[in-house]
């Protein structure tokens, strides 16, 4: 793991101190703390309703956490509309149900922020995004609507449509949740050639091989709350809490 | 072999004679081919008495000698040329909007051609028929020019949607006392042309009105929801007729007295407000139509919040309510009839004031059942042309 001595030198781009959210009365995140440094891969795995996606998508504000603080890239995430976007410009976000804009082309659904947020010219644009096609390997796609692509093309296009602004930090929700099993693979792929090229990565998901052979560290949620957190080898042979036990013995029986 | 197959199959495909059809569709029961009977014997019965009525009892002449009135109203003779110059352009600009955009949609294509075809044949003047058929000459010569090669056309093509409206109305309604387009009053403009006028203009000016207000509607701010919703719940809580009174009656008691404004105008005013309210919550529909997932690929991408509106959310709303806005055009242009309270004479005051001349005494059956297919054949043309758009444009898929 030469990425992990990498990462371990440098100072930490995503702190999260005691992070707390309520859906109506229900406490959804209890006190999570987290420090993500540059380059690290971090993995975030748990039973459905943990909290995790609830977690990741307050990195970047489309959750409002009530409580604790949230520190990304130096800049303290709070009401303030100006921070809120520049945190945002800085980090990229894939979905699990892609969310590509179905009335623009693949070109214009990666163009489209690039031009209108950061007022780049056009054609560097274009050059740039089918750079970014090339490197997910559907430069042929270009042209085409979401709709006439594969779901694993679609989220390979929602991966270039979050690098286009040159992210520090990429946030994966469940990125292959909605996927055939077939397309599993052409997504992880580009994931992990990210996860070599240095990228900072929070990944949630469910893909326990992908955390196993890229991620740095572990994290475990279950009802809210970090259960556990580790290197995978730690928590996969040697995992410290019984409900980290008992949830790897139901996903990784069979 | 069965299981190694590679060839693919055509599908079945079910031959009938046309006997076979008529069993199968008309006579498969006995309860089928009662009601089968019954209706034919319905229609024949209906069709009948309106036929022989049409052609045997009615007499046309009251239409045929105040076609101008139904048409135009009292614009005045020598300034007719104008109409059929805006008539011309539109034909010129519709046939350049299908050129560009619709590609392969021969059915609707032959409908519209066939429309001034159809109209030509009917008992006019040899010279209105060919004043008739050169509304073809236009449109054919404007799809042609849309069907050429060129990057800019699409954007050109709206530009000139955009533009004909203003050009239309400043052509029929000129400018200072002489020259080439002398001013015609508002008060002189009458007939279909004003019925389509008011219609339109009415969902034109609404539109941008409309959509504010649904925006609004869904805004952080209260005030602006509070107003929002005041004017949307305000306006759809009365019917028409109550707003063009108020507009009539009230208008003018907090005018200064100096300030008239013409009674076109106030109609204008007045069904703009009212279709605004209806189109602001139409557009709200498509609104909420859109994914949750889609505001938040927006934010994700650092986009402000005017900017997903402007790119992401309106575009995919917008055209999600394409086949709700014509039936909402549909039903404006019928509310036009109201602006008789106003004393204007569009196409059923017209109508009315034809059937108050002694001499059409006893007609007014043939002159509402006229007005009444002027505004069937506009309204089902509309529809069907819009129906038929929709597919071709891919409205209703994701």
């Amino acid at each position: 793991m030469t990425n992990k001595t990498f990462y371990e030198e440098q100072d930490p781009i995503i702190i999260c101190r005691d992070v707390q959210k309520w859906y109506g009365d229900y406490h959804a995140l209890r006190g999570i703390n987290m420090e993500v440094r540059k380059g690290e891969v971090v993995v975030i795995f748990g039973p459905s309703g943990s909290g995790k996606s609830t977690f990741i998508r307050t990195i970047n504000r489309l959750e409002e956490h009530q409580g604790g603080q949230i520190i990304v890239d130096k800049i303290e995430l709070t009401h303030d509309v100006k921070n809120i976007e520049s945190i945002r410009k800085e980090t990229g976000m894939v979905f699990q149900q892609f969310n590509l804009f179905p009335h623009l082309t693949v070109l214009q659904n990666i163009t489209l922020a690039p031009l209108q947020v950061k007022k780049q010219n056009k054609v560097e644009a274009e050059k740039s995004a089918m750079e970014l096609l090339e490197r997910v390997g559907i430069p042929e796609q270009a042209g085409k609507f979401p709709g006439q692509l594969s779901g694993g093309q679609q989220q390979r296009v929602a991966i270039a449509r979050a690098l286009a602004m040159n992210p520090k930090i990429m946030l994966f929700d469940e990125p292959t949740s909605a996927l055939d099993p077939e397309m599993i693979k052409e997504v992880l792929d580009v994931m992990i050639e990210l996860a070599k090229s240095g990228m900072t990565m929070i990944v949630v998901t469910h893909e326990m091989g992908f955390a196993r052979s890229v991620a740095d560290t572990l994290y475990f949620f279950d009802e809210g709350q970090l259960i556990e957190s580790g290197v995978p080898e730690d928590i996969y042979t040697n995992p410290q809490e019984d409900r980290t036990k008992l949830f790897l013995s139901q996903i990784l029986q069979h | 072999m069965t299981t190694s197959t590679t060839e693919t199959l055509a599908p079945p495909t079910e031959k009938y004679t046309i006997l076979g059809w008529i069993k199968r569709n008309l006579f498969n029961s006995i309860g089928d081919s009662i009601l089968t009977i019954a209706a034919f014997l319905l229609t024949f019965v209906l069709l009948k008495a309106t036929l022989s009525w049409a052609f045997l009892e009615a007499d046309w002449t009251v239409i045929v000698d105040n076609l101008k009135l139904f048409m135009v109203g009292r614009y005045p003779v020598e300034e007719l040329w104008r109409v059929w110059a805006v008539l011309y352009l539109l034909a010129g600009v519709v046939g350049f909007l299908w050129g560009v955009w619709v590609k392969g949609n021969k059915r609707v294509g032959y409908f519209l051609i066939g429309m001034p075809i159809f109209l030509a044949i009917l008992p006019f003047t040899m010279k209105a028929r060919l004043l008739i058929l050169a509304i073809d000459l236009f449109g054919i010569l404007g799809t042609t020019l849309g069907r050429g090669e060129n990057k800019n056309f699409k954007k050109w093509s709206l530009i000139a949607l955009l533009l004909y409206f203003p050009v239309a109305i400043f052509i029929i309604g000129g400018i200072g006392e002489g020259g080439l387009l002398p001013r015609v009053k508002p008060d002189l403009w009458g007939g279909l042309m004003l019925t389509i006028l008011l219609a339109v203009i009415g969902i034109i000016f609404s539109f941008p009105i409309g959509v504010a207000l649904a925006l609004g509607r869904q805004s952080d701010l209260p005030i602006i929801t509070w107003l929002s919703v005041g004017f949307i719940e305000l306006v759809r809580g009365v019917p028409l007729i109550t707003i063009l009174f108020m507009m009539d009656l009230m208008l003018p008691l907090f005018l200064p007295a100096t300030i008239r404004i013409d009674s076109v105008m106030r109609a204008f005013v007045a069904i703009t407000l009212f279709s605004a309210a209806y189109m602001a919550e139409n557009v709200r529909g498509g609104l909420q139509s859109i994914p949750k997932g889609q505001y938040e690929a927006a934010h994700a991408l650092g986009l402000s919040g005017f900017t997903t509106m402007t790119f992401i959310i309106l575009p995919q709303a917008l055209k999600a309510v394409i086949p709700i806005l014509v039936s909402q055009f549909i039903g404006l242009l019928k509310d036009t009839t109201l602006v008789m309270i106003l004393s204007l004479f569009d196409v059923l005051g017209i109508g009315k004031s034809i059937l108050g001349n002694p001499d059409y005494i006893g007609t007014s059956k043939e002159v509402y059942v006229f007005i009444a297919a002027l505004f069937w054949v506009l309204s089902y043309g509309l529809s069907y042309a819009s129906q038929r758009l929709e597919t071709s444009l891919g409205v209703g898929e994701r």
